[in-house]
């Protein structure tokens, strides 16, 4: 793979939440990722940078960061396809606290799965049978189509109403519920659809797409919340809330 | 906003798109037709389905925009939720009086 003459100019966020960007040159290569030129600063120019990575193939959801602005899974965005005028500006994700350079603390994140009820409920034992799930359920579709989430932030850090509203789950955790909802499995729907319901839940999502715009997976938080909200509408009206 | 505030919010709208159509269509029925305030007065007094029409009217966009200002306000300023919910209330009652007075001022003799 031939190297390019040209130098990339990469701006990346240095320090916490109270710090600036700075700038380096990056070697230009083909099929060069965003999380390469991350690791290519680190390694290369200054070892101090602070970000996360796993898999580097998309599975993990680890190296999100705020790509020229677009929160981005950087394994999988080539430099050719988001870099202008060979300029990069990556910080951290944004809606996380920043703990340095570009790692965000994603507890809040994982803090809210928790508090959407997104753990599975069990309802049998190892000594019953094997639930015998239809793929071709209603439920089953609607789970389906909800449940590649790699748990990347994206969409969390994607969402106005996250920003504007530091009490609300996010689309990753509702979409989460979502696909436990649809879980003829799960036991723990009426603990759920009250979580869900509350204030800071499903109902204050404004459908702005955000978060199936950019999410890396092509799911549509936004469908899995218009689902609850008219799931948990109707407990509500049926007196189950 | 929760499932309570969602359904208020929600079947207020849904009342409201039947009552905008049927409030727009008389507005040009009374400017096409040339009605004078007398001749629209002459109807509205002491009819009990003007009452009834305006009446829901009112009391469905005091509800449903005192819901949408808690909205704004949770979001977009330093308040509480209960502290939005109060201010909320507060406008929606202003609505509902303003609204009210409109209402009686053309349906009692």
């Amino acid at each position: 793979m031939a190297d390019s003459s040209s130098d990339l100019s990469v701006s990346l966020w240095r320090g916490a939440q109270d710090g600036r960007y700075e700038t380096y040159k990056v070697p230009l290569r083909e099929n060069q990722t965003v999380l390469d030129v991350v690791t290519f600063v680190q390694r290369h120019l200054d070892p101090t940078l602070a970000y996360r990575f796993a898999c580097r193939v998309g599975m993990c959801g680890s190296c999100a960061m705020t790509v020229n602005g677009q929160p981005r899974w950087t394994c999988r965005t080539h430099v050719a396809s988001v870099a202008k005028g060979g300029r990069l500006t990556i910080g951290p994700l944004v809606n996380l606290p920043v703990i340095k350079d570009l790692a965000t603390d994603l507890r809040p994140f994982f803090e809210k799965w928790q508090d959407a009820k997104g753990a599975f409920v069990p309802s049998r034992t190892r000594h019953d049978d094997i639930a015998r799930v239809r793929p071709d359920s209603v439920e089953r579709i609607a789970a389906d189509a909800a449940i590649e989430c790699i748990n990347c932030a994206i969409c969390y850090a994607a969402c106005d109403t996250v920003r504007w509203n530091s009490d609300y789950l996010g689309p990753a955790a509702l979409n989460r519920a979502w696909t436990l909802v649809n879980d003829e499995r799960d036991a723990g729907n009426t603990e759920r659809l009250q979580a869900v319901a509350a204030s800071g839940g499903c109902h204050a999502c404004h459908s702005h797409q955000s978060c199936q715009e950019l999410c890396p997976q092509h799911l549509n938080p936004t469908a899995s919340i218009a689902g609850l909200k008219r799931r948990t509408m109707w407990a509500y009206v049926r007196g189950e809330l | 906003m929760n499932v309570r505030l969602y359904l208020w919010q929600r079947s207020t709208a849904a009342l409201m798109v039947p009552l905008v159509l049927l409030h727009v269509a008389v507005i040009f029925y009374a400017s096409r037709r040339g009605l004078s305030a007398t001749d629209i007065l002459a109807r509205t007094r002491g009819s009990l389905v003007w009452t009834s029409f305006y009446g829901a009217f009112v009391i469905a966009v005091a509800i449903h925009a005192a819901i949408g200002v808690r909205n704004v306000l949770v979001e977009w300023s330093p308040l509480t939720d209960r502290g939005a919910g109060i201010l909320a209330s507060a406008f929606g009652v202003l609505l509902f009086l303003l609204g009210a007075r409109a209402v009686l001022a053309v349906v009692v003799p």
